[in-house]
């Protein structure tokens, strides 16, 4: 039996599946799961990835995982005795038509959650349609930060989950005190790059020592900025750069930095957009030590990760694919989402986003995420160096969890507002200093 | 030669007895890397290095290309090297067998940036008086990078053996940077700041600027600045070729990306918005044609972007033909129809490509001979970027050839210059179009074979390159290929000359917006076709 059907783009037609709270949440724990009666409804799980245009290379990985995670739950008996059925729609990288897609999903398929999105605008896109709607979203890859919705989990890191860190260890570690902070010219690494200057210049690191470099999408010709990278480098201080460049312009970038020599014993690059699956397409032997921060690596030696890389790679039935960190973000996500589901005994939305918070799964580096009030969850931060077969070895790891803060503490706009969502406070963006719900952001 | 060889073999006996005496003291040195972590064993690392003996080079050699492993069993430090599906084991000081174990049952030893950089200083250090030319000259460099002061003996007696002129520059310089961060007499400094300046190039300026910031002395200081200005001044000069070169090399990819489309757009008047994704099958075809290599004949790796060349020709021009025949000959003469059918081809292209290649990057590697880069006075030049403006200018040339010389280029030209003169002279007008059409996408090919060294080999390459190519051709004059040469390397280094003050953001903005104005002043382009031929 089929247990997984796809509809693309266009919706199901058939059943719109009802809850009967109080009946089902009683079958959802027992025995009865997945019992005859039950195998007739169906819980649908929207997934809102690019299939096509220029994010499909990221996103359609999130696709799979996600076809895989449904797949895995449904053989072990679904959700409140139900089978988890996906919806995939393809938004096309095309940021307008995520929120029609999402509409859709919300109002046509009647999704109970949904996993989606990659770019943050893409995301910002999509937010008013989920507060309008009262869905769910689970949004997975690393972002800038300066949000927080009722209506959104977000399971990659905030910027102290990656960027702080990163910069931290290079401190420490490198002794490091020039940066060029480079990045594709959006949303994410402006915010990222506005954060980690305030943060840089709180460490007493002067504005010469700090060289800030942007690009469009998509840029190939890398040969000035890397050279200038190098003249910068030369200044008698140790030289790093904090790359937040995206997407395919990461390829010619590193490609020019091994034809160029650039070492990363002498100009170490860190990355925040850099994994194992970009890292796919270039020869990785000159980039040997340039870094990545990230809340998993592939090569993270625990059970359940070895577990996780080997049903991934029978799924995908491709001895190749690797693993990165917004598929772990996801695997997190929805895990907490069968947890609360369950806990909540239905998948009405209210229900839902009230048992999400404080629920705690395992994550795959051998420790639990945790689910916080402000929607954000708990990580742990990863430094890894690029190794010659394409993969990150991890050098240093922090001590514990660190909980993923929206509102960051180094921006002047956001330094007095915190984000919780329990009752009675119930708000995105309080402000402590005058003690009320409402400010900048969203 | 005869003195050489008895030095050498005297360095050999001093150096197998002494090891033999010293082997038992690096021993504990060697087992204590085993522990600790990172710090553990940049430490023993460290203590190795300081003990001199280069008895412990096979030890670091082998920490440094990742085969140095912990047994579990007993904690034993060993050299593992895979063999089958287990790893045999040998002894790191006396390379003396140790049996086979599974990969379960050793450690190896990590190695991070910190620990990548003590490694380079200490086998620098260690190999100074090393017999190999090239071993003694890296080993210079490398103890000019890490400025180690427990160097400095070694690198005075290695200088006082030395022969070579080279090999002896590069240790006065590293001499000169370890005196400079160490401190030293007056007289001293200035003579380490003088070779270094004699040196002039980035690494020196990063040493002198150091030294000119915070320094040991006064004295050191205020030469050190003296030197930098001279330094910088020098740099100045070899910055503003290096700007030319960016701008050669990017416009030689601008070339290469739009004479395919100077053929379909420039001569044959067709819009022709999916010839980026020729361009990108060329790419993939070069993808396939080294994975087949790899496959079938290993040996020839590294020539599979040569042998790639006439199969992403054939392959793009074949697409290129059916495109023609199938979709554009029946819009000749309604452009608006044809850019919006080649526009959804690229689509369709596109997504075929994703489809049976997946979303994800193709590696291309590159061949050795295109990999890194060699140093021209102060010009960095990376082989990929000249061996692509070599190819530019070659296919250029090629083109040329193909078409004011063959008979082939003889009937492109009269058909586009007056059709139905060369069909009543017998030319076979349709057949051409299809050919000509053919000739500009196989040359697309062509480019997606050099572009797959620098760029990503992805379903949406073309996309990045289809405007630039656009504006190239028009810029420089539609149906006339000197322009296409002129507007590709004009618009390359403008583009390159404004990128350093303007960032590369602005500096595109910048372009465009000069495009535009030049259009408005000279709306044929550069070089523009006169006569009945721009009626036509």
């Amino acid at each position: 039996m089929r247990t997984i059907q796809q509809t693309m783009g266009r919706g199901m037609t058939g059943r719109v599946a009802t809850f009967g709270i109080s009946t089902l949440a009683g079958l959802a724990m027992g025995a009865l799961a997945g019992s005859a009666q039950a195998a007739d409804d169906t819980i649908k799980v929207g997934i809102l990835h690019s299939l096509s245009g220029t994010m499909a290379i990221s996103e359609t990985t999130l696709k799979d995982v996600m076809l895989m995670l449904i797949d895995e739950q449904n053989k072990k008996g679904g959700v409140l005795g139900k089978k988890l059925e996906a919806v995939v729609v393809d938004p096309a990288s095309n940021w307008p038509l995520f929120a029609e897609k999402a509409r859709e999903l919300l109002t046509k398929d009647k999704v109970a959650a949904v996993f989606g999105c990659w770019t943050s605008v893409s995301r910002k896109s999509v937010l008013p349609v989920f507060e309008e709607l009262n869905g769910l979203l689970f949004y997975p890859v690393q972002y800038e930060g300066e949000e927080s919705s009722r209506n959104v989990f977000y399971t990659g890191a905030a910027p102290n989950q990656q960027a702080i860190p990163a910069v931290d260890y290079l401190m420490s570690k490198e002794k490091v005190q020039r940066w060029v902070l480079a990045g594709t010219d959006y949303v994410y690494p402006r915010t990222t790059n506005k954060i980690l200057e305030a943060y840089l210049k709180g460490k007493g690191v002067k504005d010469e020592d700090i060289k800030i470099n942007y690009t469009p999408f998509g840029h190939s010709d890398w040969q000035s900025i890397v050279a200038d990278i190098k003249k910068f480098g030369s200044a008698g201080k140790k030289t790093a750069v904090v790359s937040t460049i995206n997407g395919d312009a990461n390829v010619p970038f590193y490609k020019e930095l091994g034809n160029q020599g650039v070492k990363a014993q002498d100009i170490p690059v860190v990355a925040f957009s850099v994994g194992e699956e970009e890292l796919a397409g270039i020869d990785t032997k000159p980039l040997l030590g340039h870094l990545a921060a990230w809340n998993y690596f592939q090569s993270v030696d625990t059970p359940i990760n070895a577990e996780f890389i080997k049903s991934w790679k029978a799924f995908t039935k491709n001895d190749k694919r690797v693993t990165n960190d917004p598929m772990e973000a996801h695997y997190i996500g929805f895990n907490m989402w069968v947890k609360a589901v369950e806990a909540a005994g239905t998948v009405a939305p209210d229900a839902v986003i009230d048992s999400m918070i404080g629920v705690a799964v395992p994550n795959l580096t051998g420790g639990y995420s945790a689910m916080l009030p402000n929607h954000h969850i708990t990580k742990p931060v990863l430094i890894g160096e690029v190794q010659e077969n394409g993969q990150f070895e991890t050098v240093s790891k922090t001590p514990g969890l660190v909980p993923g803060d929206e509102w960051s503490d180094f921006l002047p706009d956001s330094k007095d507002l915190i984000s919780d969502w329990r009752k009675p406070l119930s708000c995105g963006n309080f402000n402590v200093k005058t003690g009320k719900c409402g400010g900048k952001g969203t | 030669m005869r003195r050489a060889l008895r030095w050498l073999m005297a360095a050999c006996v001093a150096i197998a007895t002494t090891s033999a005496a010293l082997a038992a003291d690096l021993r504990p040195l060697v087992q204590t890397m085993g522990s600790g972590g990172y710090s553990g064993t940049e430490k023993a690392l460290n203590q190795l290095s300081d003990a001199g003996d280069p008895a412990a080079v096979p030890v670091i050699e082998a920490l440094q290309a990742g085969d140095l492993y912990v047994r579990k069993a007993d904690g034993l430090v060993v050299i593992a090297r895979k063999v089958g599906a287990g790893y045999a084991l040998t002894d790191p000081l006396s390379g003396a067998a140790l049996g086979e174990a599974a990969a379960g049952a050793i450690d190896r030893i990590k190695v991070n940036n910190a620990m990548r950089r003590a490694i380079s200083a200490a086998l620098g250090a260690l190999t100074l008086m090393s017999p190999d030319p090239a071993v003694r000259r890296s080993a210079a460099d490398a103890v000019f990078k890490s400025r180690d002061a427990n160097a400095l003996d070694a690198l005075n007696t290695a200088l006082a053996k030395e022969k070579d002129e080279r090999i002896r520059r590069a240790m006065e310089q590293a001499r000169a940077a370890v005196i400079l961060t160490a401190g030293a007499s007056d007289a001293d400094t200035q003579a380490a700041v003088a070779t270094l300046a004699g040196r002039g190039d980035r690494d020196a300026l990063a040493l002198l600027s150091m030294i000119a910031a915070s320094g040991a002395s006064d004295t050191a200081k205020t030469a050190a600045a003296a030197a930098v200005a001279t330094v910088e001044q020098k740099l100045m000069f070899w910055g503003a070729l290096q700007n030319l070169w960016y701008g050669l090399s990017l416009g030689s990819v601008l070339l290469l990306a739009a004479i395919g489309l100077a053929v379909t757009f420039g001569v044959m008047g067709v819009i022709n918005m999916a010839h980026g994704e020729m361009v990108m099958i060329g790419a993939y075809t070069t993808f396939l044609v080294q994975q087949g290599l790899r496959t079938y004949a290993p040996g020839l790796t590294d020539l599979s972007v040569l042998l790639a060349l006439p199969a992403a020709f054939l392959v793009s021009g074949g697409v290129g033909v059916i495109i023609e025949r199938s979709v554009i000959r029946w819009l000749y003469g309604r452009p608006l129809e044809t850019l919006l059918a080649t526009w959804g081809l690229s689509l369709v292209l596109q997504q075929a490509v994703r489809s049976l290649f997946g979303p994800t990057n193709r590696e291309v590697s590159a061949p050795s001979w295109m990999s890194g880069a060699f140093e021209l006075g102060g010009l960095t030049i990376t082989y990929g970027r000249l061996w692509i403006v070599v190819f530019a200018f070659a296919v250029f040339a090629a083109l040329l050839v193909a078409l004011k010389r063959t008979w082939f280029g003889l009937s492109i030209r009269a058909v586009t210059q007056n059709r139905p003169m060369a069909n009543a002279m017998g030319i076979r007008t349709a057949r051409v179009d299809a050919l000509t059409f053919g000739l500009g996408s196989g040359i697309a090919g062509l480019a997606g074979v050099a572009l797959s060294q620098i760029d990503n080999v992805s379903p949406n390459l073309g996309q990045s390159y289809i405007i630039d190519s656009f504006m190239v051709v028009v810029f420089g004059g539609v149906g006339n290929l000197w322009g296409t040469l002129v507007g590709a390397l004009a618009l390359g280094s403008l583009n390159k000359f404004l990128e350093p003050y303007a960032g590369a953001v602005l500096g595109k903005i910048l372009v465009l917006i000069f495009i535009i104005l030049f259009i408005q002043r000279r709306p044929r382009g550069l070089f523009a076709l006169k006569g009945r031929a721009v009626e036509a």
